[in-house]
């Protein structure tokens, strides 16, 4: 226990990069991605397509790409992100914003044609529809897989080790270096403090999930 | 007898010339259609003959592929503003009710005049209430769709698309899904409006509607407007055999 509370720094600002890396890309992905869903079911062919490509890009590039193009791919267009942090939160942002993308289209298929129609009939335009009828409705049926996603996402902050963010796994990496005869303790803290993020997310999804359910 | 006052006779929609086409399928062949304010035109037909169709392309749920449709002198527009303002101005009731199901009963009816005409909530609040309580279900107002019966849900929708001020409206089987018990509350309601002078183009099977509130039945086949006369004639003496042979059918059991 020593060796905790002689390491209790790194591992506290580790486990808040990690939190901040896993909230800040999860709201990015959840505004790009339900963007990108309102896009893949607009009546423009042009918003369709390319929010079609963006989709497919992400979703069937491993992330360590996505990654490895944003900290050194762009650096050929002369850019750069201001922070390996930024350059994080960028790559899982725009990775996750895939699978959100899925997740609410799904969802909103998933509302029956008569309420986007009615609410047409009305006069609603195509943007009043899907904010007002179509996406309170589908995000309510999107609870549960928008919660695999969000955990997925917790899980994949840890590539960012890997590009000089000293998140959990990094900080696992450095201490299991120095610690070698506490390995087993070391991931043991590493994997309670995943935990702590992705346990009390799974229960709040529950109850969200409860809160929301439409009858029909 | 019927109970509606007198159409006026200036036409308010008018369709002429209007196909279309599902793939390989007609469904609307060459029609001609001019309904005029204040008239309350009944349509009938068997089924797939083009009915739900002929009712949604009058506020372009439906796009057509050839002819003309225009509404109180304005053509249809193509998609996108004018076109919104344009189904503001013609209420929709559907065979499956469709009230937003995440939304309380008195936030249906209020949706579309905040969002749309741009009132307060109050305001629309108050005419809210004031045509739940026409249609009967005033004291519904705080529940959500699912805790109403049918019959209760059809009068919110029409309550609805009342609350928009509409120039005509469309009724789309609005009596086909419900139980035998609770039809006779929604034709009520709708046979009031007719007597009040709404227009109203109502395909229905109802029989007992078409003679009460109808001034014209139109009747339709295989997409195509075969006969439109007054109810009397059309249930009495109808010109053309298919006409005959369908009211044979329904009229038999
Ligand atoms: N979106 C669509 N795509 C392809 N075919 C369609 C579509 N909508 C309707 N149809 C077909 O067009 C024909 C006319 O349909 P419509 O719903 O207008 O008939 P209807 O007279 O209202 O019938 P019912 O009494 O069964 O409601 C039918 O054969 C139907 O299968
Ligand atoms: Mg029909």
């Amino acid at each position: 226990m020593q060796f905790i509370s002689d390491n209790s720094d790194l591992l506290w600002s580790a486990f808040l990069t990690t939190l901040s890396l896993a909230v800040l890309s999860g709201l990015v992905a959840l505004v790009l991605g339900t963007v990108l869903a309102a896009m893949r079911v607009s009546p423009m062919l042009p918003l369709r397509g390319l929010a079609t490509f963006f989709v497919e890009t992400f979703r069937n590039t491993p992330l360590t790409v996505v990654f490895f193009f944003l900290v050194f791919g762009i650096v050929q267009l002369d850019l750069q992100f201001p922070s390996r942090f930024t350059a994080a939160v960028a790559a899982l942002g725009l990775y996750t914003s895939a699978f959100v993308c899925e997740a609410v289209r799904s969802g909103i298929n998933a509302v029956p044609p008569g309420q986007a129609e009615a609410a047409r009939a009305l006069g609603l335009g195509f943007g009043q529809t899907l904010t007002t009828v179509v996406l309170p409705q589908a995000f309510r049926t999107v609870v549960p897989p928008l919660g695999n996603v969000w955990i997925a996402l917790a899980k994949n902050t840890s590539i960012a080790a890997g590009f000089a963010t000293t998140e959990l796994t990094a900080a696992l990496q450095r201490l299991t270096n120095v610690n070698g005869n506490q390995i087993l303790l070391v991931f043991a803290v590493i994997i309670a403090a995943y935990l702590v993020i992705t346990l009390p997310s799974a229960w709040a999804i529950r109850v969200i999930e409860r809160k929301v359910a439409i009858v029909r | 007898m019927s109970v509606t006052s007198a159409a006026t006779g200036e036409p308010l929609v008018e369709l002429s010339g209007v196909n279309k086409w599902f793939g390989e399928l007609h469904v609307l062949q060459d029609v001609d259609l001019t309904i005029a304010r204040g008239e309350v035109v009944v349509v009938i037909g068997p089924s797939g003959s083009g009915k739900s169709t002929l009712c949604r392309t009058i506020n372009r749920l439906e796009s057509i592929d050839q002819g003309r449709i225009t509404i109180d002198g304005t053509p249809l527009p193509e998609e996108g503003k004018a076109l919104a303002a344009l189904r503001s101005d013609v209420g929709m009731v559907f065979q499956s009710f469709n009230l937003f199901a995440h939304k309380t009963i008195l936030e249906n009816v209020t949706l579309g005049p905040v969002k749309v005409r741009g009132k307060s909530k109050a305001e629309a609040e108050a005419r809210a209430r004031e045509l739940l309580d026409r249609v009967g279900v005033g004291h519904q107002a705080d529940k959500v769709p699912a805790q109403l019966s049918g019959g209760q849900q059809q009068r919110v929708a029409i309550a609805r698309a009342l609350a928009m001020d509409p120039k005509v409206m469309l009724f789309d089987e609005p009596t086909s899904a419900l139980d035998p018990e609770m039809i006779n509350e929604v034709l009520e309601v709708m046979t009031s409006l007719a007597r009040d002078g709404m227009t109203m183009v109502v395909v229905t099977h109802e029989m007992g509607f078409a003679r009460r509130a109808a001034n014209r039945v139109v009747f339709m086949d295989a997409g195509r407007v075969v006969e439109s006369s007054d109810p009397e004639t059309f249930f009495t003496a109808p010109s053309s055999d298919r006409a005959k042979d369908f009211l044979s059918k329904i009229l038999n059991h």
